[in-house]
C-alpha cells in the first residue's frame, strides 16, 4: 500500500490530526515523568535498611521530674533508671534480646556528624571528613537489629559506657557500615584502623564492619550519606529513652502488649502514649507514607490520562469512518479487501501517534528538565523514554482496532446508494 | 431562544451517547484531579495569619561567620538563632512587639490519682508572643512582661489541654504540674493551630500534627532547664557539655519573630541588626561584616520551602490531564460539531446568522462542561476524602471541601470546556451553506 492516498487524507482533516498527536504528545510527556516518579518512588520504599525487620519494636518513653543531666551526678542517676528498664524489659517471655538506641533507621531523629582520619583542629571550628550518622547502643544492638557483621568483631560489655545525652562523645571503639569504611579507606583496609569522630582529637578504633544500615532520615538531604552509619558502644542518658526490642518469633504482638504494663511496673513516673511502642513495620510505614502516596497519585493520573487518549482516539476515527463511509464502499466495490481497509486506518493511526510520540519525546525530555531545575529531580533514564513510546503507539493501535474493523465491515453496495 | 438551543444541545448529545459520555467522563476526570492537588496546595500554601502576615519578620543573623556556610558561595545567614544573639534582640527590645521561643517537649502529671503522666508540646516564648501573633484565648490571657522578668510559674495550654486536665470549664487559676513543678494557668487558648506552624517553621517543619497544648514564660524554661525538642545545628562543637553548654554554644536552636508595622520600621530595625553585627565584629566575637537578613513572614516561609516540592509537581501534572482532558474534548466536538455540516447548512440557507451558529454551538459545549463538572464536583469530593489514605496526615488534615472550592470547580470545568468548544464551534460557523447543499 502507499502511502499517498492516507497522506492525501490526512492533510482533509488537518485539525483533527494535530488534536490528536497533540494529546498523544502530551499524554507521552505527561506518562513517562509520572512513571519516573513511581519507579523512584517505589525503589526508596524498597531499598533495605540492612535490620531484620521481623519481631522488631520499638519503645519510646519519657521520665518524668528526671534529673537534667547535664551533671555527672544526674547523669549516673538517669544510667540507672536506664539500666532498670532495660532489665526488666530483657526479663520479659518472648523477647529475645533488647537494645537501648537512640534512633533506628527511618525513624526521622537522627544524630549526625562526621568522621575523618584527622583528629579535629580546635582553631578551625568546622567539623570536615565523611558525614555519619551516630548510633547509640550497647553490646546488644548486633543481635537486637539483626545487622550483619562482616568483619572483626562485636562490642562486648566492656566496652560499653554512658554519658549524658548532650555530652560530646569520643568513644574509643565503633562498628562502621562497610559503605562508610569503604569511604573513608578506600583499599578495604579499615578494621582496625583509627578515625577521629566530630573532629575530636581522642582517636577511635574501628573493630568491626556491618553489611548494611541506613540512617534515620527519609528526607532528601540524607541522599549524600544514607548508608553511612557508625555505631558507638554507649548508653545515652537523657530524661527519655528508646528501647530496640526483638521479640522471639511469633510472640511479636504478645511482647508488644506486655511492654508497657512491664515498663510501669519498674516505674510509674513516665509517659508512655500510644505512640510510645510502634513495631517497625509500623515506623516503615509512616516514613514512606508520603512517597506511596505520591506514587499512588502519578499512578491513578496516569492511567486517567492513558484511558482518556485511548477513547479520545476511538472517538475521532469513529468519527472519522462514519465519514468516510461512502469512499470506504466505493474502495472496497473496486476490489480492496476487508484487511486492506482495517490496514489502512492502522497505518493512518501509526503516522499520527508517530508523529505524537515524536513529539511528546522532546515534551517528556524538557518536561523532565525544568522538574529537574525545580525540584529534586534526576534524569529521566532513556528506558522510560522509551518504553512509554511503545506503549502509546501499541494503546493507539488498540484503540483503533474497533473502529478500524467496524471500516473494514463496511459492505461495498454501499458505493452504490445515495447517501 | 435560548431554550431552543438547550434542547437542540440535548437532543443532539443524545443522538451519540458514547461521545457526550467519553466528554464528560473526560471533564469530570481532569477537573476532579486537577481540584483534588489543588485543594491540597490551597491548604499548604496558604497564608496561615493573613492579616498580619506583612508585618512579622523573622531576623537573621550570622552567627557562624563565612566557614560555617555550606557551599561555598552560598551566603545566607542561619534560619535561627543561638542563646546569645537571641537574648541580646530580646533585651534591646527594638521592634514593637517580639518573641525568642524554642519548642518544648515536657511531661505534664494529672492531678487525679492513678492516671498516667503525658507528654506535650509546646513553645517557650515571651509575654508579647500572644498579641503578635493574634492567638485567641477561650479564658484569660497570656501573662505580661513581669512574669517575663520575674521567670513565673505560669502558663498558657490550648483548649484540648484543657479539656484533658480540667474537663473543659474555665481553668484560669488552677495549676498544671509540668515536669514535677506546679505551673498557674493564666489562659487558654480557643483552639488555635495555625498551619503552617509559622513562628516556628524551622522546628516544626512548617506542618505538624502535634498540638501545642503548652506555653511557658521562656527565661522560666532557660532557668528550670527544660530542654529544647526541636533541631539544633552547630557549626563547631560546643565546648561545654549539656543543655547549659548548648546555651553557651554558637549552636542554632531559637526561632525569633518581631513585629514591625511599617516601612519606617523595617528600615530601622535593618539597622538596628546592622549595627548590632557590626558592634560583635568590634567586640571580636564575629570575625566577618555583618551579615543578617530580615525577611517577612511570606517571604520567609518560601524561603524555608514549606510546601512540599510533591504538593507542587502534583498540582502540576493534574493540571497536565486536565490540559489533555481538554485538546480531548475539542478534538471530540470538532468531530460532532462537523458532522452535523448538513444541519448547519440549512440553518444558514434558512438566514440564520453566524452568531447563532456560534450560540448554539457554545450551548452544546456547555452542557458538556456544567455536566462534567457536576461529575468533577463528585469526584473532587471523593479526591477530597480520600487524600488521607495518600499523603501524610499532617497535610491530609488541612485539605477541605468548602463552597469556594465547589464553585471554582464548576466554574473550572464550564469555562474549560467553552474554550475548548471555541475552535469546532469556529469551524461550524464557517461551514458553506451552499457547499453542504449541493452535495447533499
Amino acid at each position: 500500500m502507499t502511502m499517498h492516498p492516507i497522506l492525501a487524507a490526512l492533510r482533509k482533516h488537518k485539525a483533527g490530526v494535530v488534536l490528536i498527536a497533540l494529546q498523544i504528545a502530551l499524554t507521552l510527556a505527561i506518562v513517562c515523568n509520572a512513571v519516573f516518579i513511581i519507579g523512584q518512588r517505589i525503589e526508596r520504599v524498597n531499598r533495605p535498611t540492612g535490620l531484620d525487620e521481623s519481631n522488631l519494636f520499638l519503645v519510646s518513653q519519657q521520665w518524668v521530674g528526671a534529673p537534667s543531666g547535664d551533671d555527672a551526678a544526674s547523669v549516673e542517676k538517669l544510667d540507672s533508671l536506664q539500666l532498670t528498664d532495660l532489665a526488666a524489659l530483657r526479663a520479659l517471655p518472648g523477647v529475645a534480646s533488647v537494645a537501648p538506641i537512640n534512633s533506628l533507621p527511618l525513624l526521622n531523629s537522627s544524630w549526625n556528624g562526621a568522621v575523618d582520619h584527622k583528629p579535629g583542629d580546635t582553631n578551625e571550628g568546622s567539623f570536615h571528613g565523611t558525614r555519619t550518622t551516630y548510633y547509640f547502643s550497647d553490646d546488644q544492638a548486633l543481635s537486637t537489629l539483626g545487622l550483619r557483621l562482616v568483619a572483626g568483631r562485636n562490642f562486648t560489655a566492656a566496652d560499653v559506657g554512658h554519658q549524658g545525652f548532650r555530652d560530646n562523645s569520643e568513644p574509643s571503639v565503633v562498628i562502621l557500615t562497610r559503605a562508610l569504611a569503604d569511604k573513608l579507606f578506600p583499599k578495604g583496609d579499615a578494621l582496625g584502623k583509627v578515625i577521629y569522630v566530630n573532629g575530636s582529637t581522642k582517636p577511635t578504633t574501628i573493630i568491626g564492619m556491618v553489611e548494611r544500615m541506613q540512617v534515620p532520615g527519609t528526607g532528601t538531604w540524607t541522599n549524600s550519606f544514607v548508608w553511612n552509619a557508625t555505631l558507638v558502644p554507649t548508653r545515652m542518658d537523657a530524661n527519655f529513652s528508646r528501647y530496640a526490642i526483638r521479640a522471639k518469633p511469633g510472640q511479636l504482638d504478645a511482647v508488644m502488649r506486655a511492654v508497657t504494663p512491664a515498663l510501669y511496673k519498674a516505674n510509674p513516673m513516665r509517659v508512655l502514649d500510644d505512640d510510645s511502642v510502634r513495631s517497625f513495620a509500623q515506623i516503615r510505614d509512616k516514613a514512606y507514607q508520603a512517597d506511596r502516596g505520591m506514587a499512588i497519585l502519578m499512578g491513578v493520573v496516569a492511567l486517567i490520562l492513558l484511558c482518556v487518549t485511548a477513547a479520545g482516539i476511538v472517538g475521532l476515527t469513529s468519527f472519522w469512518v462514519g465519514q468516510r463511509h461512502r469512499q470506504i464502499g466505493v474502495r472496497r466495490a473496486l476490489g480492496a479487501r476487508k484487511i486492506d481497509i482495517l490496514h489502512y486506518f492502522q497505518i493512518e493511526n501509526l503516522l499520527i501517534a508517530g508523529t505524537g510520540v515524536v513529539i511528546g519525546v522532546l515534551l517528556a525530555l524538557s518536561l523532565n528538565m525544568w522538574l529537574m531545575s525545580h525540584y529534586e529531580m534526576t534524569r529521566i533514564p532513556v528506558l522510560y523514554v522509551l518504553t512509554g513510546v511503545l506503549a502509546m503507539l501499541a494503546i493507539g493501535q488498540a484503540a483503533v482496532f474497533v473502529p478500524a474493523r467496524r471500516a473494514s465491515n463496511v459492505p461495498p453496495v454501499v458505493a452504490t446508494r445515495a447517501v | 431562544m435560548l431554550a431552543y438551543y438547550l434542547e437542540l444541545a440535548l437532543r443532539s448529545l443524545k443522538r451519540s451517547p458514547g461521545l457526550t459520555a467519553l466528554m464528560v467522563l473526560a471533564i469530570g476526570f481532569g477537573v476532579a484531579a486537577s481540584m483534588t492537588t489543588w485543594s491540597v496546595f490551597r491548604a499548604v500554601s496558604g497564608d496561615p495569619i493573613p492579616w498580619k502576615s506583612s508585618q512579622l519578620f523573622v531576623p537573621q543573623i550570622d552567627a557562624w561567620g563565612p566557614k560555617g556556610h555550606r557551599g561555598g558561595d552560598d551566603n545566607e545567614p542561619q534560619d535561627a538563632m543561638n542563646y546569645t544573639d537571641a537574648m541580646a534582640l530580646m533585651r534591646d527590645h527594638r521592634a514593637k512587639r517580639q518573641s525568642a521561643m524554642y519548642q518544648i517537649s515536657p511531661s505534664v502529671v494529672p492531678a487525679q490519682a492513678g492516671k498516667h503522666p503525658l507528654n506535650v508540646g509546646g513553645h517557650a516564648v515571651y509575654s508579647e508572643f500572644f498579641p503578635m501573633l493574634d492567638a485567641p484565648f477561650l479564658y484569660g490571657s497570656g501573662w505580661d512582661a513581669q512574669d517575663d522578668a520575674q521567670r513565673a510559674a505560669v502558663v498558657v495550654i490550648s483548649s484540648k489541654l484543657n479539656e484533658k486536665l480540667f474537663g473543659a470549664v474555665n481553668s484560669v487559676g488552677k495549676t498544671v504540674n509540668i515536669e514535677g513543678k506546679d505551673y498557674r494557668v493564666v489562659g487558654v487558648l480557643d483552639n488555635w493551630n495555625p498551619q503552617p506552624r509559622f513562628y516556628d517553621v524551622v522546628n516544626t517543619g512548617g506542618f505538624s500534627e502535634q498540638v501545642e497544648d503548652v506555653f511557658i514564660p521562656f527565661e522560666r524554661a532557660i532557668a528550670v532547664g527544660i530542654p529544647n525538642d526541636g533541631n539544633t545545628n552547630c557549626s563547631e562543637t560546643p565546648k561545654e557539655s549539656g543543655f547549659v553548654g548548648l546555651q553557651q554554644s554558637s549552636c542554632i536552636w531559637i526561632a525569633y519573630m518581631a513585629e514591625l508595622e511599617d516601612a519606617a520600621a523595617v528600615t530601622a530595625y535593618r539597622q538596628y541588626l546592622d549595627g548590632y553585627a557590626r558592634a560583635q565584629q568590634t567586640a571580636g566575637r564575629f570575625t566577618w561584616a555583618p551579615n543578617n537578613k530580615l525577611r517577612d513572614l511570606p517571604a520567609f516561609l518560601d524561603h524555608e520551602q514549606v510546601v512540599p516540592s510533591d504538593t507542587k509537581v502534583s498540582l502540576l501534572v493534574a493540571l497536565g490531564l486536565l490540559l489533555v482532558c481538554l485538546v480531548n474534548t475539542v478534538g471530540l466536538l470538532l468531530a460532532k460539531f462537523l458532522r452535523r455540516s448538513g444541519e448547519i447548512g440549512v440553518r444558514r440557507a434558512l438566514g440564520a446568522p453566524r452568531k447563532a451558529i456560534y450560540l448554539q454551538f457554545l450551548t452544546e459545549a456547555g452542557v458538556v462542561g456544567l455536566t462534567g463538572g457536576v461529575l468533577g464536583l463528585l469526584l473532587t469530593g471523593v479526591g477530597v476524602a480520600s487524600v488521607g489514605m495518600v499523603l501524610p496526615k499532617s497535610i491530609s488534615d488541612l485539605a477541605r471541601l468548602d463552597l469556594s472550592l465547589l464553585v471554582v470547580t464548576l466554574v473550572v470545568a464550564v469555562l474549560a470546556t467553552l474554550l475548548a468548544g471555541l475552535y469546532p464551534t469556529f469551524r461550524a460557523s464557517r461551514v458553506q451553506p451552499a457547499w453542504q447543499l449541493k452535495s447533499n
